[in-house]
């Protein structure tokens, strides 16, 4: 056969096998999209109104989609994985020049960001979130990213943090700075209450283990009413002050002491700093942990369990310090956003919150700092921004709601990771100590870890 | 002779109804290479495990030595505490390095427990004080070293699973070796070497036990290794001792003869 037969036969097949694909899609969105329930009318009852258009346009996207993998995906077949080239995004964020580079830009930007001119008190809020869910990336990279330990209750620590925030400043009227450690301590214990246990469990019942103990600390927020306020939450907890300076209109104010004019925004501005301090101050220290001898353990420990023990290292002891700084950190974490909102009711702690931060770290690479930050962003505000997709109303007409295709774009873009990028957007590892030159590992020597 | 540096007296190690270890005892001695041989399920790596604290043996008494008299009964410590406090370092008859990670970061992880109390179990380490500083530099000159030793200081930042297969086999020795032990294990070290490596295993064991003042428990089928360097071998078989010498005397021994090559009916 020559190449140009075969590469005819070739197109046939794609063309053949997208129908096929098309085929199925039209099936399954015949009930989905063709066809909708409506009760408006002035019928009695339901009616069946049918959107060809739409239902045509779905499976076009279809059969554009898989000719697409069809044609791009062909290319990679039969080569092996290993050969094939390093991709640009580890290219750049490898070698650590870039990165280096990188994070002091991100930072500087981060700085100057509630002072550009589209930064309204929405934006602002959006800056807090995604520096808030950066913080607690970091902090679940420690036990999921490097000691591969499959965390799914990370939201517990969260909580621990919030509600020590709030029950403290309530009942002992404690201020911000002082309850920020004890939040700390308070969720490093927890972590190492639940660690204990739990810890010689191994990947599958780990994570079952610890979603179970996420969804009871909920439970116990939820039902011990005489503590926790259950359902209701806490309300006006105390916010936190500028050094003693509260944020309001009194002579004693912070806006009347800088002879500033008052506005709401200097609070917000207030607590963008305080969370961009934490989050510096959780990236200092977990880089620092990770170059440090615990910080190798926690790595080896992922590696291989059992080299780790016959070398000497208390992989008990070690486990259970990547849980419990883990866990503080989500604990500084959690009294922050305590302050912030001025509430805290079980409602934010649910799984969800979990599944994001945990999804927040695989997306960002388990071992990539800088990472963390881009699908922080991407999950936070990607998902935030899905909700302005405005133009998708003259395709689809003036009714449609943008927002509500936000989850399944969502859906789409993680499935298309999944394919293309499954080790995180930035795979490969810095290693924490040189000889003489630092070479970034290529994701496929590094083990994920069993739990 | 001296004291021996390990005793192992009536091993015994059951599962269930398997009597794997069967009342087995011998000596190890200091700068001195004790082989194992046995043929397949002869119970080897049983015992092995049995002294690195992997296994808790059924029955018998394991007692390290070391040179300033102080005992550790091995049966009764975990197996991170044999290589912490007795000292005993093993390699693995599948190897297990952290292929992740960088060849210097593997050397480094194994003086872990130093490097810790170094870092103040981390507090100093974080502030990055002058005295975990030193440390770390006297970590890394060790590391150093036994890259020198094994010859692959070259490739000190690759990942340790990018090493061919015979530098990850030295490898696994050197990174056992930076926990300063005073016994040396190795689970087969030869398997999977061609002529060459074996040769260069051999000088590797010798100047080990010449020069590191410890003793050498080696597991190892490749006979042209155990022959070459042993200075004493233990033959197991159905879980029991059924020899114990010299090299020499074990070759001729009828028992071992038997054992390898079955019963000659005469």
């Amino acid at each position: 056969m020559t190449p140009t037969q075969s590469s005819t036969s070739g197109y046939i097949e794609m063309v053949k096998r997208s129908l096929i694909a098309t085929v199925i899609a039209f099936f399954l969105f015949l009930p989905t999209l063709g066809i909708k329930t409506s009760a408006s009318g002035g019928v009695t009852g339901l009616f069946l109104q049918y959107r060809w258009t739409l239902l045509a346009v779905g499976c076009g996207l279809i059969f554009i989609g898989r000719m697409a993998i069809e044609i791009f995906g062909q290319k990679h077949e039969g080569q092996p994985k290993a050969a094939k080239a390093p991709s640009a995004l580890n290219v750049f964020f490898g070698s650590s020049k870039v990165a280096k580079a990188v994070g002091p830009l991100l930072l500087a930007f981060a700085i100057v960001f509630p002072f550009l001119p589209f930064s309204d008190r929405y934006i602002l809020d959006l800056g807090i979130l995604i520096i808030t869910y950066v913080m607690l990336g970091w902090g679940l990279q420690i036990v999921v990213g490097l000691a591969g330990l499959l965390d799914l209750g990370y939201v517990a620590f969260y909580a621990v943090g919030a509600y020590s925030y709030a029950l403290l400043s309530i009942h002992f009227g404690f201020g911000f700075w002082l309850c920020l450690p004890l939040a700390g301590v308070l969720a490093a214990t927890w972590g190492v209450v639940l660690g204990f246990p739990v810890l010689r469990l191994r990947g599958d019942y780990l994570a079952i283990v610890t979603l179970a103990f996420g969804e009871i600390i909920r439970i116990i927020l939820l039902n011990w009413r005489s503590f926790t306020g259950g359902s209701n939450g806490i309300s006006s907890i105390p916010r936190p002050s500028f050094f003693g300076l509260p944020f309001n209109q009194e002579p004693g104010g912070f806006a009347a002491t800088f002879g500033l004019e008052y506005s709401t925004s200097q609070r917000i501005i207030f607590l963008y700093f305080l969370i961009l301090a934490l989050a510096i101050f959780t990236f200092f220290v977990t880089a620092r942990l990770r170059r440090l001898p615990i910080g190798r353990a926690w790595e080896a420990l992922r590696e291989d369990e059992i080299a780790c023990r016959s070398l000497g290292i208390n992989t008990v002891n070690t486990k259970l310090s990547a849980f419990a700084i883990g866990a503080m950190f989500g604990g500084f974490a959690g009294s922050f956003f305590a302050a912030k909102q001025a509430f805290v009711s079980p409602e934010s702690f649910n799984f969800m919150e979990s599944a994001t931060i945990l999804a927040i770290v695989v997306l960002g690479g388990m071992s990539s700092q800088l990472g963390v930050v881009f699908s922080a962003i991407a999950m936070v505000g990607g998902v935030e921004l899905l909700r302005q997709l405005q133009f998708l109303k003259v395709l689809f007409g003036p009714d449609f709601d943008p927002s509500q295709l936000r989850l399944l774009l969502f859906g789409l873009a993680m499935i298309l990771m999944m394919l293309w990028r499954p080790r995180g957007l930035v795979s490969t590892r810095t290693p924490t100590v040189f000889l003489k030159d630092e070479k970034a590992v290529s994701a496929a020597m590094i083990s994920q870890g069993r739990g | 002779m001296s004291q021996p540096l390990l005793s192992v007296n009536q091993l015994t190690m059951r599962f269930g109804g398997l009597t794997a270890v069967d009342a087995v005892s011998f000596d190890v001695h200091r700068n001195h290479i004790t082989a194992v041989i046995g043929p397949n399920g002869a119970g080897k790596t049983t015992a092995f495990n049995c002294i690195t604290g992997f296994y808790k043996p059924t029955d018998g008494q394991i007692v390290l030595t070391h040179s300033d008299d102080r005992e550790f009964k091995l049966e009764e410590m975990e197996d991170f505490k044999i290589s912490q406090t007795a000292k005993v370092a093993r390699t693995f008859q599948n190897i297990r390095l952290f292929g992740g990670m960088t060849v210097l970061e593997n050397l480094m992880i194994a003086q872990h427990n130093y490097l810790m109390k170094a870092s103040l179990y981390t507090l100093a380490g974080i502030f990055n004080m002058p005295s975990y500083q030193r440390a770390q530099k006297i970590a890394k000159e060790k590391a150093q070293f036994w890259m020198d030793r094994i010859g692959i200081t070259d490739r000190a930042d690759d990942p340790a699973a990018a090493l061919p297969y015979g530098d990850q086999r030295r490898l696994e020795i050197a990174r056992a070796m930076c926990t300063d032990p005073v016994l040396l294990c190795l689970d087969e070290p030869a398997a999977g070497l061609n002529p060459r490596e074996s040769e260069e295993l051999n000088a590797l064991l010798r100047s080990i036990r010449d020069t590191n003042n410890v003793g050498v428990l080696l597991i190892e089928h490749d006979m042209s290794v155990v022959m070459e360097i042993s200075d004493h071998v233990i033959v197991l078989d159905y879980g029991r001792k059924i020899s114990d010498g010299t090299a020499t005397e074990v070759r001729n021994d009828p028992a071992v003869i038997k054992a390898y090559l079955g019963v000659v009916e005469d």
